[in-house]
């Protein structure tokens, strides 16, 4: 992982009010690249992306995005950097206001003087490579799971962004849905040679799409590896991610008194 | 027991220093609507779409609400006043009340139902929902895109449905007194044209109403863009948006009131 960098997250620690999320992260995401990031449920994957978008800030360490410091840039100079990324969420968050059309023309109308003639050219060409050219007319609350995600992803790349950072992009959808948002990101991303960083919780499906895959547990980079390597990992947290073992390092059991003294049988038989 | 007291003591505190903290925050917020309405004013058609939500569909109940508070009126001023012969003041005393009074603070408080709370549950979805924080992500922010058009519209919108509740109160009165009651139509209207002083009585009404829409839109966008993002978070922002108008809106009418009206006597 040593090309030309486009991602660079050194030492990086984050905190919410004393909590560690985030403790020591280094990652390097080479342009034109698919890369996971892997974890369990509240591991701090999401606010990895978070900081890699700047709407937080670290509490030490840096996120370089395109050979800049993102916590340290000025409004502006952020503003000019996340015209050049884009995030696509977790339900797509589609303005439920505007048609499917206007949802993807929203950035172009913000940003750039194009005609609107040019803008709906532009829309049709976003529409058509997620294959919904016929749904422009419809409004968000009209269109499926997978439907309004792949409308989201179609206006995460309205702008041809270096960047697009797509946050659980397979979750809550049916099987066919799912491949065809695998390969539509992975079509998308070499076609249009940006980068593409996932965080996700579905192996199967990215293991499928993506160049190279960083597993966090409990803050920290617990393993990392090309699709390859990870399958053959030996590690047990990343056995136990892969193969979905129910127990494991990840314990089955939140944290909690012995249940024995939760039944209260220990003074029963005493 | 010395530690309870303490417990309480802090908890007061801390009441305290949050309540502080969230009005710094509410006036810190407003600032930033005012520094970037540059958006909405330089692409006025935001406004206009915000006007017609806010503006538009909250007519309906402010003119017929206004026609019933009128015609209410009517009645119950012709009872009075005919028992000291003055039935034909009935007009002076519609239009007085409605013009000072009535048609600022209850279409105030209608507005504050109606298109306050649906402005909070609007802002609020878009944040549980994440839109606003997409928005940031596109690199458009939120509070010229979203918030400030909407603050406009309503500020635009309140002082026109205060006259509209007015000039309908107004109707209601004399479809009571004159075309039910049998008022004499003339001495209606002349002594209302007589009685109803532009300046002290219209200008101030017509005060009053910017002043309502300034704090009941601030107040809903603020509760909206400040909800917890979650169904529960939203919908207790609505509430305290329709609350905290109406006691906003009460509390200033008698400031301003006392202010405008004090020479009265």
């Amino acid at each position: 992982m040593t090309t030309r960098a486009l991602v660079e997250i050194k030492d990086l620690n984050f905190s919410y009010d004393e909590r560690p999320i985030l403790k020591g992260i280094n990652m390097t995401m080479p342009r034109g690249k698919v890369i996971a990031i892997m974890g369990g449920s509240g591991c701090g994957k999401t606010t990895l992306l978070r900081l890699i978008g700047g709407t937080v800030t670290p509490s030490s360490g840096y996120v370089k995005v395109d050979n800049q410091i993102v916590h340290e840039l000025g409004r502006n100079k952020l503003f000019s950097l996340r015209r050049k990324m884009s995030m696509l969420f977790q339900f797509g968050a589609l303005f439920t206001d505007l048609s499917v059309f206007d949802n993807i023309a929203f950035q172009m109308r913000e940003h750039t003087d194009l005609p609107e003639s040019v803008i709906r050219d532009l829309v049709f060409m976003k529409l058509h490579a997620v294959g919904l050219r016929g749904a422009h007319n419809l409004m968000p609350a009209e269109l499926s799971g997978g439907m309004a995600r792949r409308v989201a992803l179609a206006r995460s790349i309205a702008l041809d962004p270096m960047l697009v950072m797509y946050d659980e992009p397979f979750a809550g959808l049916d099987p066919i849905s799912l491949s065809v948002i695998g390969n539509l990101i992975r079509r998308l991303t070499e076609a249009l040679g940006m980068t593409s960083i996932l965080v996700t919780h579905d192996v199967h499906e990215s293991l499928k799409i993506v160049d190279y895959v960083y597993f966090i547990s409990e803050g920290v980079i617990a393993a990392e590896g090309t699709p390859s390597e990870v399958r053959e990992s030996v590690s047990p947290f990343v056995h136990q991610f892969i193969h979905s073992e129910v127990d494991g390092p990840v314990p089955f059991h939140y944290p909690a008194e012995k249940y024995a003294t939760d039944l209260n049988l220990e003074n029963r038989f005493a | 027991m010395p530690r309870r007291i303490v417990i309480s003591i802090r908890g007061v505190g801390h009441r305290v220093i949050d309540s502080v903290w969230r009005l710094g925050y509410a006036a810190r917020f407003f600032s930033l609507i005012l520094l970037k309405s540059g958006t909405s004013i330089r692409r006025f058609g935001l406004i206009i779409r915000e006007l017609y939500f806010t503006g538009v569909l909250t007519m309906i109940i402010i003119l017929v609400s206004g026609l019933f508070v009128g015609m209410v009126l009517g009645l119950q001023g012709y009872e009075t006043l005919q028992k000291y012969g003055a039935e034909t003041a009935v007009g002076t005393l519609v239009a007085l009340s409605l013009v000072r009074e009535l048609g600022p603070v209850v279409a105030a408080l209608l507005f504050a139902s109606r298109a306050g709370s649906a402005i909070t549950a609007e802002i609020g979805l878009m944040k549980a929902t994440e839109q606003l924080e997409a928005m940031g992500m596109m690199a458009v922010d939120p509070i010229a895109r979203v918030v400030a058009p909407r603050f406009w519209a309503g500020v635009i919108s309140m002082p026109l449905l205060a006259a509209m509740f007015s000039a309908m109160g107004i109707f209601g009165g004399y479809l009571v007194a004159v075309v039910l009651i049998g008022v004499d139509e003339g001495s209606f209207w002349s002594q209302m044209q007589s009685a109803v002083d532009f300046r002290f009585d219209i200008v101030n009404g017509i005060i009053k109403t910017c002043v309502f829409g300034v704090a009941i839109t601030a107040i809903a966008v603020f509760e909206g863009y400040d909800a917890q993002p979650t169904a529960e978070g939203v919908s207790g922002a609505t509430t305290r948006t329709v609350v905290t108008s109406a006691l906003v809106i009460l509390g200033l009418d008698f400031v301003l009131t006392s202010f405008m009206f004090r020479g009265v006597g």
